[in-house]
């Protein structure tokens, strides 16, 4: 086990080097000038000057490399140029939201995901299968910016429930917290629950042709325990494994959803560097959204480690 | 050994499998709603009499009508009309994506599967593309490719390669164990020949899937790009950029923003199903899904 879980560590260094190399060769290839972005156009040649030597941009590129490194090692992120801001504290400010989002989305989507599924495996072939698969498919194709809309259109400005952007923190209330976040929410969910009831239904599929069940039912072991003891466990196997996806989805999505519900959160903090060209904050915020989804999975795997003893010696 | 009999047991199967394809409901209903899409993208100046990007401001702002049967928009332009020349670029950015991170895909994937030394080095830098989600990756991207077709096409290829390299690969190291290759090496074929001839087909039917979802996939995805305004710049008719432009509108002009994302709803919608159509004749191994 400890084994295992150093293994993972290590084959994770070489991910994160490759990506923050990555990273940085992307932003650097961005099309115009840094520095004549942050001067403006009409600043004197001098002015754009000085602003790439403090930047270190007249420096060859493998130096800048070395010194970025330097600094991560550091634990400094680099300063956003928009926000004027190291770009460690604007993502820590910023947090909240995201996690909020991304904890409230969660909590509806694993229990709907998981129950729709194994409703639609246990009566397979049969109306409510049916519906649900129709439902999850139709939830995997919505784009969910444009649901978005529909629903500020629909639930804010034509019923009045909700307000239609901006976040409001928990600490003024649970209620205004729960009330700005439920639509981005619930939105995000939707394309999940329809990944995951999917997952679960195959999985539990699965299961359910297994022999320990028919043994199960043949010793005379009620349906609620063979169900809820033998085939749902075993159904939790291949879901922990797909965690990492809905993760990704999550995240990515958010960056979508916080844009249409104007929530201050990281994703929106990446979309205004990109469309503003604060490089140095689009590099800082990847970085650490990299870093942080590479961790997360080392956990999920050291999880899943623990779940499924086949994992730790296979 | 003859070759005519095993091609005419080959084009035997394949009949097979079409026969299966046309029969599953699923595909059926996919393929259908793909169908129409191609042919009114194919045909768009012939449907309409319109210009997509024209603009007519006598005539903004028009609900649905005969005239116009999705409504006008603020620059009084044809929603229709935008919605089916978008049709052509969002089917165009789908089909180019699912082409070229298939066939990149396939091929890092079976070359990783061969030669173990650079499996090592090509999977740590698919885990670092992965690290991000691909929606992220693609922004990221794009922003640094320009606003145009081409750039959401290769940043969405580069975000969906990793995934399909990784199926390719999981298929090909299970093809690779079998009697038949080490057959193929004592009669003395080549890496390469082994690769082509025997690895590559036999990992088509998950690779012809995935890239089917990707399809699905860089639909909604071109259209996230473009509506948070790193896509193809507007007046392009994306179906992205007409949900953008038509969001300021979208309580009193809702239908500017409506059909577009009926329209983006359906065509991946239609993906899937062929997707799940493909998977269930392909693969029946997975054949869980009805």
């Amino acid at each position: 086990m400890l084994r295992g879980v150093a293994l993972r560590l290590l084959q994770a260094i070489p991910v994160v080097v490759i990506f923050a190399v990555l990273v940085f060769t992307l932003l650097h290839l961005l099309p115009g000038d840094p520095a004549v972005a942050i001067a403006g156009s009409e600043a004197a040649p001098e002015a754009i000057e000085r602003i790439r030597q403090q930047l270190g941009l007249d420096r060859p590129l493998l130096e800048q490399l070395a010194a970025w490194f330097g600094r991560l090692a550091h634990g400094d992120f680099g300063t956003s140029l928009i926000l004027n801001q190291s770009v460690l504290s604007a993502v820590v400010e910023r947090l909240p939201v995201t996690l909020s989002l991304s904890f409230l989305s969660l909590t509806i989507t694993v229990p709907t995901g998981i129950m729709l599924g194994v409703l639609a495996a246990y009566w397979r072939n049969s109306w409510l299968d049916s519906l649900v698969m129709v439902s999850a498919l139709v939830g995997v194709s919505l784009p969910s910016f444009w649901l978005a809309i529909l629903s500020v259109i629909f639930f804010s400005v034509t019923l009045g429930w909700f307000p239609p952007a901006g976040y409001t923190p928990i600490s003024q209330g649970l209620w205004p917290w729960l009330s700005a976040l439920i639509q981005p929410a619930v939105v995000l969910a939707l394309f999940q629950i329809g990944f995951l009831a999917r997952i679960t239904r195959s999985a539990m599929l699965d299961v359910l042709d297994q022999d320990f069940i028919r043994t199960a039912r043949a010793k005379g072991v009620d349906e609620w325990t063979t169900i809820s003891k033998h085939a749902f466990r075993n159904t939790l196997i291949p879901v922990v494994t797909v965690s990492g996806i809905i993760l990704s989805l999550l995240i990515g999505g958010s960056v979508v959803v916080e844009q249409v519900f104007a929530l201050p959160g990281i994703g929106r903090l990446i979309v205004q560097g990109i469309l503003a060209r604060d490089y140095p904050l689009v590099q800082g915020t990847m970085l650490i959204f990299g870093f942080s989804f590479v961790a997360i999975n080392i956990l999920v795997d050291i999880i899943y480690m623990t779940v499924d003893p086949r994992v730790r010696f296979g | 050994m003859d070759a005519a009999p095993e091609l005419q047991l080959q084009s035997k199967q394949r009949f097979r499998l079409l026969r299966k394809l046309a029969r599953h409901r699923s595909f059926r209903i996919g393929f259908s709603i793909i169908l129409v899409m191609v042919v009114a993208a194919i045909l768009a100046p012939a449907i309409t009499q319109y210009d997509p990007v024209a603009m007519r401001i006598r005539l903004r702002f028009r609900p649905p009508q005969a005239a116009f049967p999705f409504g006008t928009d603020q620059f009084g332009r044809d929603i229709f009309t935008r919605v089916i020349y978008g049709a052509r670029l969002s089917l165009w950015i789908g089909l180019s994506t699912a082409l070229l991170s298939g066939l990149t895909g396939a091929m890092l994937g079976v070359l990783s599967a061969q030669y173990r030394k650079f499996d090592a080095l090509l999977m740590r830098l698919m885990d670092a593309l992965m690290a991000l989600p691909a929606i992220l990756l693609a922004i990221g991207l794009t922003a640094v490719l320009g606003p145009f077709t081409s750039s959401v096409i290769i940043a969405l290829s580069v975000a969906y390669i990793p995934r399909t390299a990784r199926i390719v690969r999981a298929s090909a190291l299970v093809t690779r164990e079998l009697e038949f290759i080490e057959a193929a090496r004592v009669a003395g074929a080549s890496n390469f020949r082994i690769m082509r001839r025997h690895l590559l087909p036999n990992a088509m039917g998950p690779l012809l899937v995935q890239s089917t979802f990707v399809f699905a996939y860089a639909i909604l995805a071109e259209a996230a790009l473009s509506f948070l305004g790193v896509g193809p710049s507007p007046p392009t008719p994306t179906w992205g950029n007409i949900i953008a432009e038509g969001r300021d509108h979208a309580v009193d002009a809702w239908w500017i923003m409506l059909f577009p994302g009926v329209a983006i709803s359906l065509a991946t919608l239609g993906m899937n199903l062929l997707g799940d159509g493909l998977r269930d004749t392909l693969d029946p191994r997975l054949k869980v899904e009805t």
